[in-house]
């Protein structure tokens, strides 16, 4: 259970990063250099995420999480329930 | 479209427990006029007559982020509640709303009135967008300041205050968009 906080804190430190390079580069859509590390970050939250989803089930919704058997979606806790 | 993410976009952190007092004050931040539902439907309801890319950009972004604010003041609210009986609601003064609701959310202010569309607005005319907007944003953030005067819950707090920064940063965009925009409208020279 402690792991698996320790997982989604990162995944939501570096989207957390990246909502805000999005919204920056939304209004500066020629920094070069915001753009890198938008990159950079975002190869990072997808690293994070497969480990994230391959030991704790899906993520996302509809597809863009694959699922193990049975139906991971349905475990608790929902982002509600979370205790951190 | 939009795609669940399920997660929250900041850890939710309640720290001394349940506080349906703290509930209700929170609750002007979920259905109130100034609160997270305003912010995502009147951002995402501005995006169609909107004409930059820049400014159609942000309002489709910070319009889902605030999407993710909803559900952060929803676990806030949740959490400080879950725990909760009847008892609990009469001795905190708050026996009307369980007589109504018991436990369950809903789109209202502290006060009890109900959300209304009248909360949000749309002219089309970006420049009154935009800075209808950029008010949202700063009254929101005054009312953040609010709560966070109103609870000695260090968890709590330190919610609320990633939630109050979020709105500078918006109020922030916002502005570079207006700029942006109004550098558009004069080379139209559309007067």
């Amino acid at each position: 259970m402690k792991e698996r906080m320790v997982l989604m804190r990162q995944i939501q430190d570096v989207e957390f990063a990246l909502t805000e390079l999005q919204l920056y580069l939304d209004t500066h859509p020629f920094d070069q250099k915001a753009l890198m590390d938008f990159n950079c970050y975002s190869q990072q939250l997808l690293m994070l995420k497969q480990s994230y989803e391959m030991a704790y089930g899906p993520l996302l919704s509809y597809g863009f999480s694959p699922s193990p058997y049975p139906w991971k979606w349905l475990d608790s806790p929902w982002p509600w329930e979370e205790q951190f | 479209m939009w795609i669940y993410e399920k997660k929250l976009q900041y850890p939710v952190r309640v720290t001394c427990g349940t506080d349906l007092k703290l509930a209700q004050y929170l609750l002007t931040q979920y259905g109130g006029p100034d609160g997270e539902l305003s912010a995502a439907l009147r951002y995402l309801n501005q995006r169609y007559t909107i004409p930059t890319n820049e400014a159609k950009g942000l309002l489709t972004d910070i319009g889902t982020e605030e999407l993710a604010h909803v559900e952060i003041i929803t676990t806030l609210i949740y959490q400080l509640t879950k725990d909760a009986t009847a008892e609990d609601f009469k001795a905190a003064d708050m026996g009307s709303y369980y007589a109504i609701r018991d436990g369950a959310l809903f789109y209202s202010d502290s006060n009890g009135v109900p959300w209304t569309a009248t909360y949000i607005q749309a002219h089309a005319d970006p420049i009154t967008d935009l800075h209808e907007d950029m008010a949202a944003e700063q009254k929101a953030r005054a009312v953040y300041e609010h709560l966070i005067k109103l609870t000695d819950d260090p968890g709590v707090k330190d919610t609320l205050r990633f939630l109050r920064e979020r709105e500078v940063v918006h109020y922030q965009r916002f502005g570079e968009a207006l700029r942006i925009v109004q550098e558009y409208m004069d080379t139209k020279k559309v007067y």
